[in-house]
């Protein structure tokens, strides 16, 4: 039954391209409509199909009776939070072309929307993670009167306007865990990942220009350490680890700092050893070498500069990556470790609620709204690096 | 005029640069005769390549036909729909690119690639294309031709895999074929196979053809017809012959003139001196593959040796071994009559300043993340020591020396220089080492003839006014002719012959010798045809034979 109106539908909008393509071609004929593919003729009907149907459900959750209106708040919130992004990203770009230097404003002038979108993103996490002492209404570790408060502040529908986004189930402030969690996660995930390519880094370029009986040794052990699953290893690590550590929780902490970044190393080493590798074999490494140059000039000066861009997206990536070994560390009980707020954490310690998702969305919300932080920064890292990327291979032409 | 097969009228093509469309074709004229082989000659940047395209109604991206019209046998390209072209191109219209290593597929055996063409255009079923390749193959004269076209492309040599390339074009019969530079990459006696291959399958069938190249005297053997191009402009068009003999335009002239640029003899050398770079007997060898057998020269102060040789002949490696990045097994080699350290690690600082090099492809031999001001003064603050405002002095004395002003140059990125320029920083940057001797490998032959030019001209005052040595390794005869003093002559790691440039050019001579000066081409149409008559055939075959061990 399902496949048969899947047939038909895909039907109809294989119809709609074709109409829409002869219609292109009575009415306009540009080349562009001539030489359009059906099949491209037929996604544009896809995607119009698509905005229809989002727009319906939108629209569904605004004026719907109170029975259906639930079940699609979390599109409307999800449409919502896109137009919003999109306005403040275009608003912060528009910001960035007429306010200060030459220089700055020509960088805004030529970034995309989706990147403008990112840098504030990055800087809000930045500024939230700095300054969380004094924008958190409470202590991360503080328990209020009231535990299971529901977000919106909404008293009719059991919030509190105290606590905008709700308590937890032993009644901490959700909003103050959120704030105080982008200090500890984004923090030890930025340290961590920084770690990883220090370490990775310098290691991969020197496998690459040294070559021979250094580069077997550092590879066939970066194979062993690759060759065991990371999360397990990760897991036995700080299972020693917490023995060293004994009752020291900070020490435990650095100690994952530190296994998470030798395990994520062997990734940013084979990466960068692919790249040098590509870089050595050219003529001006060549050039350096019969200067008589030192490896540290080779490496740094030489082969960095002509490495950044792959090794720029790798880092987004792989910051990403480190952020959610540390929630599934923390999920395991050996990662940061309470009463520190962690995103991770905080997903785990909510998820329960997700159960009330089709008849109390705002009470289903806790979980989201860390799992949104995570999400949020993911893909603001993400387009950051792609818009980076972007420029500095365009420098290359 | 019935027999016309392509019009080009007022073409105007643009590309887009930074926000902007630049002009790259302003309005080009073109005939071409069903059978007829048109040359389309000029430097790099002039629109050869461009309009070759265009011909087949195709831009590359962020390029765009802005006026003009491209006529194909009474089709309008310009204006043809996606359909109409994948109609004509590949089936009516092909094309041969310059490097086709680079245009294969890797991953799919020749034949597999040669009779996708004619299946896809409903020209021959598989079996009958298949057939047909395996005779084109022989026309081509391709060493066995029943099993060539099973392999893949990695397993044929260069010269061989351009004429499979062109069996490809030949496939569905087309009415015109576009060469696109397609024996530059090559060494000059494959050269002349492929030439030759070329010329008699386009006669074979009655095939239009546009040939594009750079060289000269390549274009006067294919050509019926000549056409100059200088930055996207037509220069002047003319019969092969009335071009060569009497060209119109300065321009023009000044394209023939460059063959003719040659150095005084210097006078003989004086037994007693002791050589810059002595050579003696050295053996090399990657693994277990010698490619170096007791080699010996000598390089005298201010002068000029020429390496030549087909590529696989050793004379990079050579090099390698005077620079200590391959420590040679046997043999050794002097500076000034101290022996140097066989590797380069183990030499000192100032052994390491006295050798510099400057390599073919200036792209990769500069750092493109470094401005010149910053390439230059590496060595200078390297070598010398110098910081600050002393450093940028001397990289402003260096810029001045090879002709380029550094207010203009200091901050550039080699991304920001043509090639010409960028051949001229890897020269300062060996400069900036004040060496003695320089090893110059194939620095001129990724370049255009007038540019390339400019650069052996300029090597020939620095070695007046700073008393340098080089080795020069070419394969390029006229560079040679050019600018060695003396000439070492090398075919398959060994020495085949070697001595003063004067003697080298006259004859008896050793037979390889004989064949590389032999296969150089001249700017006389008639070349070829005499030089294939001389050698016969079979000859050519079995050079081909020999090249795929």
């Amino acid at each position: 039954m399902i496949l048969a109106y899947l047939l038909i539908g895909f039907l109809g909008l294989l119809f709609l391209g074709w109409a829409l393509r002869a219609a292109g071609r009575g009415l306009i004929g540009s080349p562009y409509f001539r030489d359009m593919g059906l099949s491209v003729a037929f996604g544009y009907m896809l995607a119009v199909a698509l905005v229809a149907l989002l727009a319906w459900g939108y629209w569904l959750s605004r004026f719907a009776p109170p029975e259906i209106a639930p079940r699609y708040f979390f599109l409307r919130i999800a449409i919502e939070g896109l137009v919003l992004f999109a306005l403040a990203g275009w608003l912060f770009r528009a910001l960035g072309r007429t306010l200060g230097t030459a220089g700055s404003r020509k960088v805004f002038r030529a970034m995309p929307v989706t990147a403008a979108f990112g840098i504030l993103v990055i800087l809000l996490y930045a500024i939230v993670a700095i300054f969380a002492p004094l924008l958190a209404p409470y202590g991360q570790d503080q328990v209020l009167a009231t535990a299971n408060v529901v977000p919106g502040g909404d008293p009719a529908l059991g919030g509190n306007p105290d606590f905008p986004l709700g308590t937890d189930q032993i009644g901490r402030d959700i909003l103050s865990r959120l704030i105080f969690g982008a200090q500890n996660t984004v923090g030890f995930a930025f340290v961590t990942t920084c770690l990883a390519f220090l370490l990775g880094g310098t290691l991969g370029f020197l496998a690459a220009v040294l070559g021979g009986w250094l580069d077997q040794l550092l590879s066939r052990f970066v194979d062993v350490l690759m060759a065991i699953p990371s999360l397990i290893f990760a897991l036995l690590l700080m299972a020693i680890a917490s023995a060293w550590a004994g009752s020291e929780r900070w020490l435990l902490t650095l100690y994952m700092v530190v296994i998470i970044a030798v395990i994520d190393s062997t990734r940013v080493y084979r990466l960068s050893r692919a790249v040098g590798q590509n870089i050595v074999v050219m003529d001006y490494i060549e050039a350096a070498k019969l200067r008589g140059e030192g490896l540290g000039y080779l490496i740094f000066k030489e082969i960095l500069p002509n490495a950044y861009a792959p090794l720029l997206a790798e880092f987004g990536l792989r910051f990403c990556f480190v952020f959610l070994t540390i929630a599934a560390l923390s999920f395991l009980g050996v990662g940061i470790q309470p009463p520190l707020a962690d995103w991770g954490t905080m997903v785990r310690d909510l998820a329960a609620f997700i159960n009330y998702a089709a008849f109390a969305p705002q009470a289903a919300s806790p979980p989201l709204l860390a799992a949104g932080a995570i999400a949020l920064l993911t893909v603001a890292v993400n387009f950051v690096v792609d818009w980076m990327l972007y420029s500095s291979s365009g420098l290359k032409e | 005029m019935s027999d016309a097969l392509l019009t080009i009228r007022d073409l105007r093509i643009e590309g887009r640069s930074d926000e902007t469309w630049m002009p790259i074709i302003k309005g080009v004229n073109l005939d071409l005769r069903r059978g007829e082989v048109l040359g389309l000659i000029g430097e790099s940047g002039a629109g050869k390549s461009t309009l070759g395209l265009a011909a087949m109604g195709y831009t590359r991206d962020g390029v765009r036909i802005s006026g003009g019209s491209v006529t194909f046998d009474g089709i309008d390209l310009v204006n043809a729909s996606a359909d109409d072209k994948r109609n004509l191109l590949g089936k009516r219209i092909a094309y041969v690119a310059q490097s086709a290593a680079a245009s294969f597929n890797p991953a799919h055996k020749i034949i597999d690639q040669h009779t996708e063409g004619p299946v896809q255009h409903d020209v021959m079923r598989r079996d009958e294309s298949e057939l047909d390749a395996v005779e084109l193959y022989r026309r081509l004269r391709l060493p066995t031709p029943d099993e060539i076209g099973f392999r893949y492309p990695h397993q044929v040599s260069g010269g061989q895999l351009q004429r499979a390339m062109t069996a490809m074009a030949m496939s569905c019969r087309p009415d015109l074929i576009i060469f696109d530079e397609p024996t530059t990459a090559l060494d000059v006696t494959t050269q002349i196979e492929v030439l030759s291959a070329i010329r008699d399958i386009v006669e074979q069938f009655n095939t239009a053809a546009i040939y594009i190249t750079h060289d000269l005297a390549v274009v006067a053997q294919m050509a019926d017809r000549i056409k100059v191009l200088l930055r996207g402009e037509e220069v002047e068009e003319a019969d092969t012959r009335t071009m060569l003999d009497t060209p119109k335009e300065d321009y023009t002239r000044s394209l023939w003139a460059v063959r003719a640029y040659e150095r005084p003899a210097k006078p003989a050398i004086l037994k007693k001196d002791t050589p810059v770079i002595s050579v003696s007997g050295i053996t090399a060898s990657y693994g277990t593959t010698k490619v170096l057998e007791d080699v010996s020269f000598d390089i005298h102060e201010g002068r000029t040796v020429a390496v030549v040789g087909e590529s696989g002949s050793g004379k990079s490696t050579a090099a390698r071994c005077i620079t200590g990045l391959l420590p040679p097994i046997l043999g050794e080699i002097k500076f000034r009559g101290e022996v140097l350290p066989p590797n380069y690690r183990k030499r000192t600082r100032s052994q390491l300043r006295e050798i510099q090099m400057i390599y073919q492809i200036a792209d990769t031999a500069l750092n493109p993340r470094k401005t010149v001001g910053d390439i230059i003064g590496r060595p200078i603050q390297f070598y010398g020591g110098l910081r600050g405002r002393a450093k940028r002095k001397r990289v402003e004395e260096l810029l001045d020396q090879i002709e380029m002003p550094a207010s203009e140059y200091f901050d550039r990125l080699p991304s920001e220089l043509s090639g010409g320029q960028k051949q001229r920083i890897g020269i300062a940057r060996a400069l900036a080492a004040e060496p003695s001797f320089i090893i110059c490998d194939e620095v001129t032959s990724a370049l255009d003839q007038l540019v390339a030019e400019g650069i052996l001209r300029l090597l020939a005052r620095l070695q007046d006014e700073l008393s340098l040595s080089y080795m020069f390794i070419t394969h390029d005869l006229a560079t040679v002719r050019a600018i060695a003093d003396e000439v070492v002559v090398m075919k398959n790691g060994r020495v085949v012959e070697q001595g003063a440039k004067s003697e080298m050019f006259r004859p008896p001579h050793h037979p390889y010798t004989d064949l590389l000066l032999a296969s150089v081409p001249e700017m006389d149409p008639d070349w070829l045809s005499k030089l294939l008559e001389e050698r016969g055939r079979e000859d050519i075959g079995d050079a081909g034979m020999e090249k795929m061990d």
